[in-house]
C-alpha cells in the first residue's frame, strides 16, 4: 500500500519536515514494514511557460527541430531561447519548461549548446513528468485543462511535488490498505487526532432527503449457494448522480495521489472510484445508468453462464461465482470486475455508484479461480469494512457532484442487508500478562483496546473478565489472543522481557544426525567439495537412475520440472558449471532427499483442522512419496596434477569405490563391490555396492556419452549411496577382538585363476578357506599375459597376488602353520575357480 | 726368561704398533678405510697380533707384566677404533641426510583441500547450540502433505495467506501435496508425536516460486523451533532469541520484535538481531519471523490452549550466512562454485 503524505495528513497531523521517515518510524512500532518511498523524483525549478514563437530548423540527418523563445517569468529570467524535439505545439501553448538547476530523476537539466543555439532549459513531455507514458509529445497545459500562470511551480500544480510510503500490509489487516485505515494506525500510534473520512463525507453528503421516496432503484440479493455458510453479498448501497460531464479532466491534485498511490489517471469517473476506494478502503463500481437494464440482482452464476469483463476477455463462469446482473444477464463478477457493456465511457451522463460488501471466500476464490487480482478483490479478500459502504457510495457522489458537474439523486438510491454485529470475546483480565511474560497494567490493555475501535465491557467479578467487541473493520480479531496481539502491539513488544526457558535434560542428536554430520566431515577430510544443488531436473535427469519421479505442477521452469530421484545427474550440472568457470579437476560431494514416486500417493481429502485428525487419518497423510537422504560423489580431471617428481594421476572408478567405502565405514559397515550393468554407467566399469545382501548404492564412470551430453570430460567417476539404508543398517554396537601381542606371521600367496573370474571372489575364497588364523588378506598384484611374455600363463589366465597376515591370539605360529592356513585357503579358491599355486 | 732389555725392547714395540695403528685410524676416510686400518693393525697377523702370540716365549715371572703391556696397546687401539667408528657413521649419515634434502616448498600435494558448505556448517553451529540447552533436532519430509504445510497450521484453504505462500504443487494436483514452503510442517509433526513438554529445532531445506535474484532463492534453508510447555511466554521467546544471538554474534547482540502477521502464531512478531559485526558498524538486521503458537494449532495437534503454551522462530539460514560473512549475492550460496565453498574449509 502507498500512502500519499498529502493525503495522510488530511487526517492525521504529519510534522513539516522528514515526514517520511517519521511516518515509517511510527508505523513500524504497529506493524507495518516499509518497502519503499515514492516521489521526489522531480526537482525545481520547473515551471508554467509560454511559447511566444518559434522557429523549425531542418537539420541535416531529416530530423527538424523547433528553436523556441519561451517566457517563464520575470522571477525566472523572462523569456528564454529552448530547443525541442518536439513539434505538437503552437504558439501562445501554455507548457512545463525545466529550468537549467532542475532534474528529472538523475537527468539534470543545464543550459548546453545543442543545433547551433544555447539551450536554455527544456519543454517536458508528458512521460518526462511521469504522468503517462502514452505520447511522446509535449504536454500542453491548456489542453489538459490545468491552470496556473506562467511563472508558477508546475510540480505543485501537477500535483507532483508529493512524496508517498510504501508499506506492507499484512494479508490479516485488510483495513490498513486504505488512507483512513493508516491514519487510524497512525493516530493510534501517536495519540494525534484521528478525522475519520468516513463521517465527513456521510456529514457532507447524508443520506439524501429523508422524507423523499427512494429512487426506486430495483435491487435484490439472491443468494441459493452460500459459501461455507456465507451468503455472497451482506450488504449493497446505490447512488446515483445524474448529468455528470465525463470529458472533464481529473483534476491534477486527484490525479498526482492516484499516482504516488500507484494508480493510473484513466478518466475522470474510473479515477473517482478509485480515489474513494484508496481513501476509504471499499471498493465502488460506477455503472453507466444508461446502459443498465432494469434493476441490480446480485446471484451465483449459472451453468453454461459467460461474461466479458472489462479487460475485453470472454469468461466462462463457475456456479460459485458471485454475479452482479441486470435484465440481461451478467455485468459483472461481484468484487473482481466489471463487465464491458455498462462500464462508464466518455458519454456518460449519469451513473450508478456501487459500494457492497461481499463476502471474503467467494471473492478469493472468484480472483483465483479467473486469475484476476485486482485492487477490490484484493481488500475484499482481507475483508472491508461492511460499515463503510454507505459512506464511500456518499463521497464518490460527492466527488461526482464536484467535480464532473453532477447532481445528487435526491433520493437516497437503494441499500439492502446491513451491518452485521461483531462476536464479542471474552478474556480474562491479566491474560495479556499470562501470555506475554510483560508488566502491561489493565489500564494499558483498557486503552490500547479502545484506541483501535473495540468496545470493552466489564464482566464478572469474582474471575474478573473483559467482553470486547472489536470494530467492525477488524474481522481478524476473533479470540484473546489476536486481542492481546493488540494490546501489546499498542502498548509496546519492547516492553517484553528477555527470560531463557530451562528445557528438561536432551538426548542430543540422534544416531542417524550424527552419523550424517561425520559422512560429510569425512568425505570433506579426504578432499571432496560439498555442494547444494536444487532438486528440480529435467525428466530425462530424473529418469537416469531408474525410479520412478515425481513431477511438479508448477515448475519455475518447464525443463526442469521434475524433481530428482538421484543427486548425481543434478551435480553433473554442478560440475559443469565450475568447467566453465576454468575449475577442470573437480571431487564434489552432497548429502540431500531425493524423491521417489510410491502408488497413490497423496490423498483426495484434506482433513480439518480444527481437531487433532484421527490416527488412521494421520496415517493417510503419510502416504507421500518415499523422500530418503543420499550421498553422493562426483570426481573428474586430475585426482593428483603434475608436480615435481611426480606425474598427474586421473579420477577414475577406484577413487568412486573409495570414497563410497569411506561412507559406509562412517557407519560401521564394509561394502561388499560386485561387477554390475547400469544403463547410465560405463558398461565394463560400474559397481553394486552392497552390505550384506542389500544392495546399498552404485560406483563407477559415467556412460561416456552421458559424460558428452552433458559437456563434460570422458571419465567421470561417481558414486551414490542411500545414506538412510545405510543408517538403518548401521553397525550397532561391536564385538571387540582381543589384540593379540604375539608377533604375525606373512606370507605371499600368487595363484593363477581364469581371467574373467573377479578378483574380489577369489579374495573371499581364500579367505573362508583360511579361517580364523588369516588377519588380513590384501590383493597386491593382478599379471597377466601380454604378447610376447606369457609369462607361462595361459591366454585366458590370469595370475592374482595376494600379501597374507597370519596371526594366532595365543602363540607365534611357525612358518609351517602358516604356510598350511594358506594352502587351506588355495583348496577352496581352487574347488571355486581352479585356482592353481603359481610357482 | 726375560731380561730388562727384552721388556724395554717389548714395550718400544707396542709403542710402535700402537702409533702406527693409531696413526692409521686417524687416516681413515671412510668406514671402508677404517675396517681395513682395523686388520692391519689389530686384527690377525697384525704386529699386536704377533706381539701377542708371542707372549707364550715369555718366561711366566714377566708374562703377566707384558701381557698387561700388550693389553693396554691393543685397548688403546681398539678404543680408537670405535671412536672412529662413531665419528666417521655419524659423517656419513650427514652426508646422506643432506644428500636427501628437498625443496619444502614444493613437494607434491596429494590431496585437495576439501570442504563442507558453509550452510550446512551454519545449520550445524546454531542446531548446537539448541542441543547444549537440551533441546533436540526434528526433522520431516521436504515434501509435505498440504495439510501440514497450510491447514494444521491455521491457513485455511481460502486464506489469503495461502494464496500468497508462491507454494510449489506437486503432480496429481488433486492429492493435496506440496514442497514444503516452511519447515513450520515439522513442528507440527513434533507436537503430533512427541512427548510433552517439547523443545525442538526443525533445520531443513525448503521451497519457495521466487524467480532467483542476490536476495531470492526457490530453494533455501530454514531453522525453526518450537518450545511447547506449562507457562510459556513470550519473554521466554525473546530470551531464548537473544541467546542464540549472543552466541552468534557476541555478547552486544540483542533482539528487537516488531509486530508481524503470521498464521501460525498470534501474536505474531518480526524479529530483528543487533549485529555488532555488521560491515560499516553495528545495526539492527532482519533476521525471521517468530510469535507464540496460535491455539488452532495447538487443537490441530490436539493439545488443549489452556493448558499449554508455546512459542515458535524461524530464520533463513541463507540470509543468516549473507549478513555474518558480508555476501552480496545468495546465488552464490547455491551454484557450487567450488571457490566459494573451499574458503570456509572446515569451520564457519
Amino acid at each position: 500500500m502507498r500512502i500519499p503524505l498529502s493525503w495522510l495528513a488530511e487526517h492525521v497531523e504529519l510534522p513539516k519536515e522528514n515526514a517520511a521517515e517519521w511516518l515509517h518510524a511510527q508505523l513500524v512500532r504497529v506493524g507495518f514494514e516499509e518497502e519503499a518511498v515514492h516521489g521526489g523524483e522531480l526537482r525545481g525549478p520547473i515551471v508554467v511557460g509560454r511559447v511566444l514563437e518559434f522557429v523549425d530548423e531542418p537539420q541535416k540527418n531529416g530530423k527538424v527541430i523547433r528553436w523556441c523563445q519561451v517566457d517563464v517569468g520575470e522571477a525566472n529570467g523572462g523569456v528564454r531561447g529552448i530547443v525541442c524535439g518536439a513539434l505538437n505545439f503552437v504558439a501562445g501553448d501554455r507548457v512545463v519548461v525545466t529550468l537549467p538547476g532542475s532534474a528529472l530523476g538523475d537527468f539534470e537539466i543545464a543550459a548546453r549548446k545543442t543545433y547551433g543555439h544555447v539551450s536554455d532549459g527544456m519543454i517536458a513531455s508528458v512521460r518526462e513528468l511521469g504522468i503517462g507514458d502514452d505520447h511522446d509529445g509535449i504536454l500542453r497545459l491548456d489542453e489538459a485543462g490545468i491552470e496556473g500562470e506562467v511563472g508558477a511551480d508546475a510540480l505543485a500544480l501537477l500535483g507532483l511535488d508529493g512524496q508517498a510510503v510504501e508499506i506492507n500490509v499484512t494479508p490479516d489487516r485488510g483495513y490498513a490498505l486504505s488512507i483512513r485505515g493508516i491514519a487510524r494506525e497512525l493516530a493510534t500510534a501517536t495519540g494525534r487526532p484521528f478525522t475519520d473520512p468516513a463521517d465527513t463525507a456521510r456529514r457532507a453528503v447524508g443520506r439524501g432527503d429523508a422524507s423523499a421516496a427512494p429512487s426506486g432503484f430495483p435491487l435484490a440479493v439472491q443468494d441459493d449457494a452460500p459459501i461455507r455458510g456465507n451468503v455472497g453479498c451482506s450488504r449493497f448501497v446505490v447512488r446515483i448522480v445524474r448529468g455528470i460531464d465525463q470529458s472533464r479532466p481529473t483534476p491534477a491534485w486527484m490525479a498526482g495521489r492516484l499516482r504516488l498511490a500507484g494508480m493510473r489517471s484513466i478518466s475522470l469517473g474510473v479515477d473517482i472510484t478509485n480515489y474513494v476506494m484508496l481513501e476509504l478502503g471499499q471498493p465502488l463500481h460506477g455503472y453507466d445508468l444508461g446502459k443498465l437494464r432494469g434493476g441490480i440482482t446480485v446471484r451465483r452464476a449459472q451453468p453454461g453462464e459467460r461474461i466479458t469483463t472489462l479487460d475485453d476477455v470472454d469468461r466462462a463462469l463457475s456456479e460459485e461465482d458471485l454475479l452482479i446482473t441486470d435484465d440481461r444477464g451478467a455485468i459483472g463478477i461481484a468484487g473482481v470486475m466489471g463487465g464491458a457493456e455498462t462500464e462508464m465511457d466518455a458519454s456518460t451522463t449519469e451513473v450508478a455508484i456501487e459500494a457492497a460488501t461481499f463476502d471474503a471466500v467467494t471473492i478469493g476464490r472468484a480472483s483465483r479461480r479467473h486469475r484476476l487480482i485486482s485492487e477490490a478483490s484484493k481488500r475484499y479478500e482481507r475483508g472491508v469494512d461492511p460499515a463503510v459502504a454507505d459512506a464511500a457510495a456518499a463521497r464518490a457522489a460527492q466527488l461526482f457532484v464536484e467535480l464532473a458537474g453532477g447532481t445528487l439523486d435526491t433520493a437516497y438510491g437503494a441499500e439492502i442487508g446491513g451491518v452485521p454485529e461483531m462476536q464479542p470475546i471474552s478474556i480474562p483480565v491479566g491474560f495479556w500478562r499470562t501470555l506475554m511474560g510483560a508488566d502491561y497494567t489493565d489500564d494499558e490493555a483498557r486503552a490500547a483496546l479502545l484506541a483501535i475501535g473495540a468496545r470493552v465491557e466489564d464482566g464478572a467479578t469474582t474471575a474478573p473478565t473483559w467482553t470486547v467487541t472489536p470494530p467492525t473493520w477488524r474481522p481478524d480479531i476473533v479470540d484473546r489472543e489476536s486481542l492481546v496481539e493488540e494490546i501489546a502491539r499498542i502498548v509496546g513488544f519492547d516492553r517484553i522481557p528477555s527470560v531463557l526457558p530451562v528445557a528438561p535434560p536432551g538426548r542430543g542428536l540422534t544416531r542417524a544426525q550424527r552419523l550424517r554430520r561425520a559422512v560429510a566431515n569425512g568425505l570433506a577430510a579426504s578432499g571432496l567439495t560439498e555442494v547444494l544443488v536444487a532438486p528440480f531436473v529435467s525428466e530425462q535427469q530424473a529418469r537416469m537412475a531408474g525410479a520412478e519421479p515425481v513431477r511438479l505442477e508448477n515448475a519455475l521452469d518447464a525443463e526442469r520440472s521434475w524433481l530428482r530421484t538421484a543427486l548425481v545427474p543434478g551435480m553433473l550440472d554442478t560440475a559443469h558449471r565450475n568447467l566453465g568457470r576454468g575449475l577442470t579437476d573437480l571431487a564434489l560431494f552432497e548429502l540431500g532427499r531425493v524423491f521417489h514416486a510410491v502408488d497413490g500417493h497423496g490423498t483426495a481429502e484434506l482433513p480439518g483442522a480444527a481437531a487433532r485428525p484421527a490416527d488412521d487419518v494421520l496415517a493417510e497423510l503419510d502416504r507421500l512419496p518415499a523422500q530418503p537422504d543420499h550421498a553422493a560423489v562426483v570426481l573428474l580431471g586430475e585426482r593428483v596434477r603434475k608436480q615435481p617428481g611426480r606425474p598427474a594421476e586421473r579420477f577414475g572408478i577406484a577413487d568412486a569405490i573409495e570414497s563410497a567405502e569411506r561412507i559406509a565405514r562412517t557407519a560401521g559397515l564394509e561394502l561388499e563391490v560386485r561387477q554390475a550393468q547400469r544403463d547410465w554407467l560405463h558398461p565394463g566399469r560400474a559397481a553394486e555396492l552392497l552390505v550384506g545382501e542389500t544392495v546399498v548404492g552404485v560406483a563407477g564412470e559415467l556412460l561416456p556419452a552421458i559424460a558428452a551430453e552433458a559437456d563434460l570430460p570422458r571419465v567421470v567417476a561417481v558414486a551414490e549411496l542411500d545414506l538412510s539404508a545405510l543408517i538403518r543398517l548401521a553397525r550397532v554396537g561391536l564385538e571387540t577382538q582381543v589384540i593379540a601381542p604375539v608377533p604375525a606371521a606373512t606370507q605371499d600367496l600368487s595363484l593363477v585363476v581364469p581371467i574373467d573370474v573377479p578378483a574380489g571372489e577369489v579374495r573371499r575364497a581364500v579367505r573362508e578357506g583360511a579361517g580364523a588364523l588369516l588377519e588380513h588378506i590384501a590383493l597386491v598384484d593382478d599379471y597377466r599375459s601380454t604378447g610376447s611374455d606369457h609369462g607361462g600363463l595361459g591366454e585366458h589366465e590370469k595370475s592374482l597376488t595376494f600379501a597374507l597376515r597370519f596371526r594366532a591370539a595365543d602363540r607365534t605360529l611357525t612358518a609351517a602353520e602358516a604356510s598350511e592356513t594358506k594352502l587351506a585357503g588355495l583348496a577352496v579358491a581352487t574347488e571355486r575357480f581352479g585356482a592353481k599355486l603359481r610357482e | 726368561m726375560s731380561h730388562p732389555d727384552e721388556n724395554a725392547d717389548l714395550g718400544a714395540r707396542v709403542d710402535a704398533a700402537v702409533t702406527a695403528a693409531l696413526a692409521a685410524i686417524e687416516a681413515a676416510q671412510t668406514t671402508a678405510e677404517l675396517q681395513a686400518a682395523k686388520a692391519a693393525h689389530n686384527g690377525q697377523g697384525s704386529e699386536l697380533a704377533s706381539l701377542n702370540g708371542s707372549l707364550r716365549e715369555i718366561a711366566p715371572e714377566d708374562r703377566k707384566a707384558a701381557g698387561q703391556v700388550i693389553g693396554a696397546g691393543r685397548g688403546r687401539v681398539g678404543e680408537a677404533i670405535t671412536a672412529r667408528q662413531g665419528e666417521l657413521a655419524a659423517a656419513e649419515e650427514r652426508a646422506q641426510l643432506e644428500a636427501e634434502r628437498v625443496d619444502v616448498t614444493a613437494v607434491p600435494r596429494i590431496r585437495s583441500a576439501g570442504g563442507r558448505h558453509p550452510l550446512t556448517m551454519l545449520v550445524d553451529e546454531m542446531s548446537d547450540v539448541f542441543i547444549g540447552m537440551g533441546w533436540e533436532v526434528a526433522e520431516g519430509p521436504e515434501l509435505e502433505h498440504e495439510w501440514y504445510n497450510f491447514d494444521a497450521l491455521n491457513v485455511d484453504p481460502d486464506h489469503p495467506a495461502r494464496g500468497e505462500s508462491d507454494t510449489f504443487y506437486v503432480a496429481p494436483a488433486d492429492r493435496h501435496m506440496v514442497l514444503r514452503t516452511q519447515t513450520s510442517p515439522v513442528q507440527m509433526r513434533s507436537m503430533l508425536t512427541r512427548e510433552l513438554p517439547i523443545y525442538i529445532v526443525a533445520p531443513g531445506r525448503v521451497y519457495r516460486t521466487d524467480d532467483i535474484d542476490a536476495t531470492h532463492l526457490p530453494v533455501f534453508t530454514q531453522i525453526e523451533g518450537l518450545a511447547i510447555d506449562k507457562g510459556i511466554t513470550m519473554a521466554h521467546l525473546r530470551g531464548t532469541l537473544e541467546h542464540l544471538a549472543r552466541i552468534m554474534f557476541g555478547e552486544e547482540a540483542k533482539i528487537r520484535l516488531r509486530p508481524n502477521y503470521f498464521p501460525f502464531t498470534e501474536p505474531s512478531a518480526e524479529m530483528d538481531v543487533w549485529h555488532p559485526g555488521m560491515r560499516g558498524g553495528p545495526r539492527w538486521v532482519e533476521w525471521g519471523g517468530c510469535g507464540m503458537v496460535n491455539p488452532n494449532v495447538l487443537r490441530a495437534a490436539g493439545l488443549d490452549p489452556e493448558v499449554y503454551s508455546g512459542f515458535a522462530f524461524g530464520m533463513g539460514i541463507e540470509r543468516t550466512l549473507q549478513f555474518r560473512y558480508q555476501l552480496d549475492d545468495m546465488r552464490d550460496m547455491i551454484e557450487g562454485d567450488v571457490r566459494f565453498t573451499e574458503q570456509f574449509g572446515m569451520v564457519i
